[in-house]
């Protein structure tokens, strides 16, 4: 059982976590303004890495906050947290 | 009025007080319950020269004060989330004088009074019977008094008051209250056996 | 004839202990394990293997054991435990296994639970490094946990006589662990063994709590309980194994492990025989066969697979009459039930019991699952652990270290440093004990197997696998001892393979001709020994399952009769079976009561989310399909939303209840997930919207009054409100007060018929429904469940998320385009509709099927084809029936479908597959009942 450190109510066990996908991808500003190509990127198209990946998590049996993590996909390390609209920080791999 | 009113462990008062002396345990129904967002400092702090207490500012904590509306605590849930915690029967007043504590502000005042029930826990063994199900760690060292956490007790959310050295609060959605309630009797049997 | 000693032992010679085995009735004393006790009489033939039936007996005094395998009969039956493991006590009933045990066909009475545990520091193994390790932590302030296998603390000195400081080595261990018990903030957990180890300092360990009691357990202590364990910093001093060397005809019972022999001497005054070959590569069995010796058994001979035997042990056997043989192998055994011939250099040697050393494996199974890497030690012959983790540290013979005083040692530096990483300054040093022993097992020769019969030469006692396996596998290609392990199933026992795992890699790279250096280890895995299902369930059983979610008014539900339906983890009433009913008549009469005068449900289980803020309504049309923010304070809309993907997750009403506020209501199964999805929106996409959303769910019963005679039942317990349909209309509410109680009253249908959401705080539920059904009585108000919810909606064709839908379903193919607004800018999945999948002609569409019989139920999921014959496979299916009920208002079954292109087909006839027969259906629009709506307004 992991121990994610939520930014505001420190270290909880994974149970206590939604995952939420691959961060920093922004709903389009004008979806009606994107070709189907650029909307199913938006839509069904996520980065896959082997290695550092920032994501998104929610605290939701606790705080019920979304923050972003960045998580090393190889050994499930979480390298940093940062608060929902916070620049990703720089990371070690 | 409350001969109308049904709490969620209405049907558990008895089994609840058997669970002595290994813990004693019992409802604490009907309490006044109102979930505020509010981030503005002023406005938290109008809301609470309004009801007597300073609302907390450190996240997993509560706060405890008296005012208008007699003894009034205050759970952190969120960063800009609060549980706004007194008597029966106050929400409607509460609610008004917190709307005017807010007044222009971003936020909002939810009465939420019948959303959870409490449950107040007290013994020496209490921090152990809830280690069974409970993640956090709860060693006064780590959980002193004024200790507020959402967390996970065995299958249900609950928020976690540490009100004593050997006392807690747990408040539980009313639908989930039953079975936090015989979670609780089955997890207390082997501190009866010993005590 | 016994095999007890006369003096010696941890064991309670005044007590007898009676136990049963294979039938046969034989005693013990306390302190033994039901292992040793069957050794005491004599009894060395345990079971017989998994695969050829061969006998089976003790090879390990411990949990490394492959093949002591039992079931414990009484007092209750349990498979596959091991005897060595197994604590005796009075009326134990076993019987040895032939490899696989039997489950017990009766519940598991006894209690079992979790429990979790935080420290600062966690000792694993109260052997002498573990114990000087956690003593160290314990002085400088941490909170400690020590956990271990055995009843009692001593590691490897509960196998031996020696002494520490010159006196007895259990003094040594008794005074630490007193100590330990006394020191606040330290944990000392006895029969506790760390099964895994897992990120962040998580570890799990089972307790074994009272399993040692038998019948004398008490049923309120929870037999055994999975410790969680949370710590800063660990410390592995987990010991090491022996291994024994292959050779042909390796399997007989007698054949043992020199150490385990010793062990079951001086920890059960037991021994082995009568008369023992000690077959060795290393210097450690010298000191068993010399103890051994020392009490009475007749040491034929110690065959050294070394050149040269050791100088001073072959001296020090001299003197005991023990011959030494220096160079020479064990080839071969005879014997049947038991070994009575050992093959040493062409010789035939008869004795009844043959000991093997074939060097130690120190136990680094939790360290790899710590994730630490494993590296080959050429001169132990075995895995190390190969690096040094920030959080894991590793001491005593579990490095490879096998000098007791260097063990103790590095126990002492270890839990300094764990302590000191854990932010503890050193509390004053533990005094190190001084050992006499004379024997370490360093110096060893390096032997995996004997060259012999290799059909017969085995690797895995408990696998049946040998070395023919074994090279069958590498002949086969197979090089990564991963893959080979799955070939030839070594290591996958009980056991996991902890005296037989080295010895396979050894073989297999002589096999292949590589180095062992070059070899990647096998990854060890949790559970490092065997964990029950009851165990890791711990009180997740029963009532305590899954959480049972009931709503203020269930009370009333159970008290008449109802029966309920599991939706999510509610419990809600399915439906109430008046006497004689089944759920067909009772359906009948709920839905007819319902239509032709009033009904009543308990709808508290739907989702409520209270929307607040300037830019509610804004936030809102984002997020529903339809228009919601030019409702008008008063007013209801029905909404549907989507996912970015344009395919429906969820439908209900919103309720405008104030210029900036709103109430939005969902499906019972989706609450949650959809006040997540509108935090997820406004926390991370639209931070800058005013609007904050609160959970009301279980703040609030609501209780849909259906029927044509609800407004006369509503008019009577709400005698402020003006219940006119002209003061009241459709889709509106009203704050008001209902049977004395303030209450929130909405005109919504999901039935078609006139119908009232009664809304009042939990508290009130129970009374406000228990007035409800008196104001009724005289109507014959009737009590309905989801079955009549079910089928009252799907007569008018209206969907259920979930059940018409299924995550690729659009409002389009719900026939809902009205709710879809041509308007807005924009909402989410409004991008998606103008997709080209989306707009395929043939996708499935809802509809109504009409059975051509009107008797003909359809079975809920039966696909739905275009032909009344089936063409050859593969069949083309057009789509597949969602609901199917008999209607009492439609006087015939009906069901609804989705079904490729369904818009156009209706008026067709297509095909069922029911069982052998293909079932005609008439297609229809989905709305089968009241079409016009005539009946919405009473």
């Amino acid at each position: 059982m992991q121990l994610i450190p939520c930014p505001w109510c420190g270290p909880r066990e994974e149970a206590e976590f939604h995952y939420g996908g691959q961060a920093h991808v922004a709903y389009p500003e004008d979806p009606s303004a994107l070709t189907d190509e650029e909307w199913a990127q938006y839509v069904f198209f996520r980065d896959n890495p082997s290695g550092p990946f920032a994501e998104r998590w929610s605290h939701s049996a606790g705080c019920r906050r979304w923050f972003n993590a960045v998580r090393d996909t190889r050994s499930h390390d979480l390298l940093a947290v940062y608060r929902a609209g916070e620049p990703m920080p720089e990371v070690a791999s | 009025m409350t001969a109308d009113l049904t709490s969620p462990l209405a049907g558990w008062t008895d089994r609840l007080a058997a669970l002595a002396p290994a813990l004693t345990v019992s409802e604490v129904p009907f309490r006044s319950q109102l979930t505020v967002r509010v981030s503005d400092p002023g406005a938290v702090a109008a809301m609470g020269s309004a009801l007597g207490v300073v609302f907390p500012s450190v996240p997993c904590t509560f706060t405890a004060g008296e005012g208008e509306f007699g003894a009034v605590e205050v759970l952190w849930l969120g960063p800009d989330e609060f549980l706004v915690v007194a008597a029966p029967g106050l929400q409607v007043p509460i609610e008004e004088v917190l709307r005017g504590a807010l007044g222009d502000f971003r936020g909002s005042v939810v009465d939420t009074s019948a959303q959870r029930t409490t449950l107040a826990l007290e013994g020496p063994h209490v921090r152990d019977v809830l280690a069974h199900g409970c993640s956090v760690d709860l060693h006064p060292a780590a959980a002193p008094v004024g200790v507020c956490v959402q967390t996970l007790l065995a299958r249900t959310g609950i928020v976690l008051l540490v009100t004593g050295e050997d006392r807690v609060m747990l408040l539980v959605r009313s639908s989930f209250a039953e079975y936090l309630a015989a979670w609780l009797s089955d997890a207390c049997a082997e501190y009866r056996a010993v005590a | 004839m016994t095999f007890r000693t006369s003096t010696g032992g941890a064991i309670d010679r005044n007590t007898l202990l009676h136990f049963t085995f294979n039938g046969q009735k034989l005693s013990g004393h306390p302190g033994d394990t039901l292992a040793s006790a069957l050794l005491a009489n004599g009894v060395h033939e345990i079971g017989s293997s998994v695969k050829l039936g061969r006998p089976r007996g003790v090879v390990a005094a411990g949990s490394e054991d492959p093949t002591s395998l039992v079931q414990i009969e009484a007092p209750f039956s349990e498979p596959m435990l091991l005897a060595t493991t197994v604590e005796l006590y009075d009326g134990l009933e076993a019987r040895g296994l032939a490899g696989q045990g039997r489950l017990a066909a009766l519940p598991d009475p006894a209690r079992y639970d979790a429990k979790h545990e935080h420290c600062d520091v966690l000792v694993v193994g109260a052997g002498p490094a573990g114990l000087v390790a956690a003593l160290t932590a314990a002085r400088s302030g941490a909170r400690v946990v020590l956990v271990d296998e055995q009843n009692q603390a001593g590691g490897a000195l509960l196998g031996v006589e020696e002494y520490l400081d010159d006196r007895p080595s259990a003094e040594w261990v008794a005074d630490i662990v007193a100590e330990l018990k006394s020191t606040p903030g330290v944990l000392v957990l006895e029969r506790t063994t760390a099964f895994g180890m897992y990120q962040d300092g998580f570890v799990l360990a089972l307790q074994k709590r009272t399993d040692h009691l038998g019948f004398a357990a008490p049923a309120t202590v929870a037999r055994q309980r999975v410790w969680r364990i949370r710590t800063k910093q660990t410390v592995l001093a987990t010991g090491a194994h022996e291994r024994p060397v292959v050779f042909a005809d390796n399997d007989r019972p007698g054949i043992m492990l020199a150490s385990s022999a010793r062990t079951f001497l001086h920890r059960y005054g037991v021994l082995p025989g009568s008369r023992a070959v000690v077959f060795t590569t290393n210097d450690s069995a010298y000191c068993a066969a010399i103890d051994l010796a020392e009490s009475g058994v007749d040491i034929a001979l110690i065959a050294d697979a070394r050149p040269e035997a050791p100088a001073r042990l072959a001296t020090e056997c001299a003197a005991r009459g023990i011959e030494v043989r220096a160079g020479q192998l064990v080839t071969g055994t005879e014997g049947t039930s038991r070994v009575t011939v050992v093959h040493v250099g062409g010789e035939k040697i008869e004795c009844d019991t043959l000991l093997v050393s074939g060097g130690w494996n120190p136990v680094v199974s939790l360290f790899s699952q710590a994730r630490g890497k494993l590296r080959y030690d050429a001169e132990l012959g075995a895995f190390v652990p190969g690096e040094e983790l920030s959080t894991v540290r590793v001491a005593g013979s579990a490095t490879g270290e096998l000098d007791l005083n260097a063990c103790t040692r590095q126990g002492r530096d270890a839990g300094a440093a764990a302590a000191g990483a854990a932010g503890f300054a050193s509390g004053g040093q533990v005094p190190l004990p001084v050992s006499d022993s004379r024997c370490t097992a360093r110096s060893g020769l390096v032997l995996w197997r004997v060259p012999g019969d290799e059909d017969a030469s085995f690797v895995d006692l408990q696998r049946d696998a040998t070395v023919s396996d074994v090279l069958r596998a590498t002949g086969a290609g197979l090089r990564s001892l991963e893959h080979i392990k799955r070939y030839t199933t070594i290591g996958t026992a009980h056991d996991q393979g902890k005296t037989s795992g080295m010895i396979a890699a050894g073989i297999v790279a002589e096999a292949l001709g590589v180095e062992l250096e070059d070899q990647r280890p096998t990854t060890f895995r949790p559970p490092y020994t065997s964990v029950s299902f009851a165990a890791l369930a711990g009180r997740d059983r029963g009532e305590l399952h899954d959480p049972v979610r009931v709503t203020a008014i269930h009370p009333w539900h159970v008290a008449h009769g109802a029966l309920f339906e599991n939706v999510g983890q509610w419990k809600r009433p399915w439906y109430y079976p008046q006497p004689g009913e089944d759920l067909h008549t009772a359906v009948l009469r709920e839905c007819r009561a319902t239509r032709e005068s009033v009904g009543m449900m308990d709808g508290s289980t739907l989702g409520k989310i209270d929307v607040q803020g300037r830019d509610a309504g804004k936030f809102l049309d984002m997020l529903y399909t339809n228009m919601m923010s030019n409702l008008k304070v008063g007013k209801i809309r029905y909404g549907v939303m989507c996912g970015v993907d344009g395919m429906v997750i969820d439908d209900g009403t919103v309720i405008r209840v104030g210029e900036q506020r709103y109430l939005v209501t969902t499906t019972t199964g989706n609450a949650a997930k959809i006040l997540d999805w509108m935090e997820e929106w406004l926390q991370t996409e639209w931070p800058h919207l005013d609007v904050h959303c609160a959970s009301v769910t279980e703040h609030w019963v609501t209780i849909p009054l259906v029927g044509p005679k609800s407004r006369a039942v509503l008019g009577e317990v709400a005698p402020d409100l003006d219940v006119s349909n002209e003061a009241f209309e459709f889709m509106t509410w009203h704050d008001t007060v209902v049977a004395g109680v303030p209450a929130r009253v909405c005109r919504i249908s999901f039935s078609g018929e006139l119908a009232y959401e009664i809304n009042v705080t939990a508290w009130h539920g129970l009374a406000v429904w228990e007035a409800l059904m008196a104001a009724g009585e005289k109507y014959g108000i009737t009590p309905y469940g989801t079955e009549t919810m079910h089928v009252l909606r799907a007569e008018k064709g209206y969907p259920i998320i979930g059940q018409e839908t299924d995550a690729t379903v659009t409002p389009q193919d719900l026939g809902m385009s009205w709710a879809v607004s041509k308007k807005k800018p924009d909402f989410i999945g409004k991008r998606s509709f103008a997709r080209a999948e989306n707009n395929r002609t043939d996708r499935k569409q809802l509809v109504g099927l009409l059975p051509v019989d009107p008797e003909v139920l359809l079975p809920e999921g039966s696909q739905i084809v275009e032909t009344d014959r089936l063409p050859e496979p593969p069949v083309r299916m057009l789509g597949h029936v969602t609901s199917s009920y008999p209607s009492a208002a439609l006087g015939r079954t009906f069901a609804l479908a989705l079904v490729r292109s369904g818009h156009e087909r209706i008026g067709e006839t297509l095909y069922v597959p029911v069982e052998d027969t293909l079932v005609p259906v008439t297609v229809t629009e989905s709305v089968l009942y009241d079409k016009e709506g005539a009946r919405r307004d009473g």
